[in-house]
């Protein structure tokens, strides 16, 4: 088999253990700027491979990955504009750290979808587990079931819609961005925020510490109905807003230069 | 980290032994030390002992075969002394054999009997409820023991990454709840008040096969169900008495429970349909068994949730 640019045989991974099948599978059927596969054979890292060898390679925008059967860290640091459908559910760490693909994922994902993932849009058909978009930084998340504890933890930006229920600790040290939750939330919803807003249609287990309601605003309004335009989510419910009340922490939100101007 | 498996059948027997394999090898990289199943069966009139008398990776010394072959017999004699009349022993490996006996006396006396022979300890005691735990993966310990061939109506599995404990047997899940009948547990967490409960449970009379924390789990919980509580209500308490970060499944003859705790930082994803319930750390566990599309959810934080077979 030839070489690929940038493609490197891989025997051993990170813990030791051989991997002797870690090539570009090259199984894809492949129409234009559109390519399918099946992936029920595939390991994690020869999905990932083959992603990345239609993405970059063969010019190909337009991919359906068939069977992902729940592997873990699948669709993972894809820095490209493309659509990427998966017709089934990913496990931990799916479709994380990407940077402007359009991601439509048939199933479920488990822990740690989109972790850290910059821009471009991923909507999950069904459930997602706790973590769900950690330290999200741009870019939108839809799940249209429900999402389990910490989700957004970290978050630094994007946006996070959720049509069903909400685990404890939701919003966890968020510091920019927005989630819009449809359903019920746990215990501990936005604890030790730092800024960014939550909106909740359902009931509020408890708040966490320094969250508290914000007031709402036309800005509020404009913005949940065109996410739920975008997302054809029909018409959205009422929301409650809460925000950051900015009492935990002696911090303030100036830039070094402004700061320079009040002082 | 270690992963967690368990199904429960809701229409008859089925081949668990090969299910539960299929789940925990897929779960291998979750812990490689060593893995445990408890298998159920319909309850026969006969109690069912699982017993070993070394570990695998003991060191062999000159007389070790003979000193296991000499402590075999002896636990046979101790049975019948104790008036149990043994129908069938099936010799697993080397160091762990499988007896199966008419018996109506108790189960602590002739565990603590048994145990008393040099190196024996007892790994389950019941009518339905068979332990089989030893070093290696899913497949090398279904090998080993046969468990292909097993058929029983539910069952829960461990893959041990070890961390506070030694790399044996008796550090391996699940755990059965010491002296009572047909209760087995597997724990991925840790429980910060372990010594509290520990030594509580000591006082009460209890005995502990290992240092592991979540032995203390399938003792606390069979032993309020002794009091009369159900196993959802123990498990329901075992939330507010049990500190720590875990997701554990407890193990009846006719029921399979799983609990998370306050925080839910364990993970467990569940998939539930008419025929069976399925539950595990990872989805991937559950698709190694069910080939066609599902829909699986996580539970949440202080979620307990309890299926009859």
């Amino acid at each position: 088999m030839d070489a690929v640019a940038g493609e490197r045989r891989i025997t051993y991974d990170a813990r030791g253990l051989s991997e002797p099948f870690a090539e570009v599978p090259r199984i894809s059927e492949i129409s234009g700027d559109k390519a399918i596969f099946d992936a029920k054979s595939l390991t994690t890292r020869q999905i990932n491979l083959e992603l990345r060898w239609l993405l970059n390679e063969q010019g190909v925008t337009d991919v359906t990955v068939e069977n992902p059967g729940a592997k873990h860290s699948v669709g993972v640091g894809i820095l490209t504009r493309c659509r990427i459908h998966f017709k089934g559910s990913l496990g931990y760490f799916g479709v994380g750290l990407i940077d402007g693909p359009e991601i439509q994922i048939d199933g479920r994902v488990g822990w740690s979808s989109c972790e850290n993932m910059m821009s471009g849009v991923v909507v999950i058909e069904h459930n997602a587990g706790s973590l769900t978009a950690a330290a999200l930084r741009g870019g939108d998340v839809v799940v249209k079931g429900q999402v389990g504890a910490r989700t957004g933890i970290d978050q630094k930006g994007g946006t996070i819609l959720v049509l069903g229920s909400a685990g404890s600790m939701t919003g966890f040290m968020m510091q920019r961005g927005r989630q819009i939750l449809c359903g019920d939330v746990g215990k501990g919803l936005g604890d030790s925020m730092y800024d960014g807003t939550i909106y909740v249609a359902g009931k509020v287990a408890s708040l966490g510490i320094d969250c508290v309601p914000g007031e709402w605003s036309g800005a509020d309004t404009e913005l949940i109905e065109r996410k739920f335009r975008i997302y054809g989510l029909g018409a959205p419910p009422e929301f409650q807003k809460f925000v950051c009340g900015k009492k935990l922490y002696n911090y303030d939100t100036l830039e070094p230069s402004e700061r320079k101007l009040v002082l | 980290m270690c992963g967690i498996a368990g199904i429960i059948y809701r229409d008859g027997e089925h081949d668990i032994g090969l299910d539960m394999t299929a789940m925990l090898q897929s779960m291998k990289h979750r812990g490689p030390d060593s893995t445990g199943y408890a298998l159920y069966h319909r309850p026969t009139t006969d109690v069912v002992m699982r017993c070993k008398l070394a570990d695998s990776n003991d060191v062999r010394d000159f007389g070790f075969s003979e000193r296991l072959e000499r402590n075999r017999r002896e636990i046979e004699a101790r049975l019948a002394e104790a008036g149990a009349t043994i129908d069938e022993i099936d010799i697993d490996t080397e160091y762990a054999f499988r007896v199966k006996f008419r018996y109506d006396g108790s189960l602590k006396t002739i565990a603590d009997y048994i145990e008393d022979v040099e190196g024996a300890e007892v790994l389950s005691l019941g009518h339905s409820l068979e332990i089989v735990k030893d070093l290696g993966d899913a497949e090398e310990v279904s090998g080993q023991y046969n468990l292909q061939k097993v058929r029983g109506t539910h069952a829960i599995g461990h893959v041990r990454m070890a961390t506070e404990s030694d790399v044996d047997i008796s550090g391996a899940h699940p755990y059965w709840a010491y002296p009572f009948s047909d209760v087995a547990v597997v724990h991925n967490g840790q429980l910060t008040n372990y010594f509290h409960w520990k030594r509580r449970l000591e006082r009460s009379g209890h005995r502990f096969q290992s240092e592991c924390d979540s032995e203390i789990i399938a003792v606390y919980l069979a032993e309020k169900m002794s009091e009369g509580m159900s196993l959802e209500d123990a498990m329901n308490l075992s939330l507010d008495e049990l500190d720590g970060v875990f997701t554990y499944i407890c193990v009846t003859a006719d029921a399979l429970g799983v609990a998370k705790d306050e925080m839910a930082a364990k993970p467990l994803v569940l998939y539930e349909s008419d025929d069976l319930v399925a539950l595990a750390s990872e989805e991937i566990a559950i698709r190694a068994i069910i080939d066609h599309e599902i829909d699986t959810y996580d539970p949440y934080e202080r979620e307990v949730l309890v299926w009859t077979r």
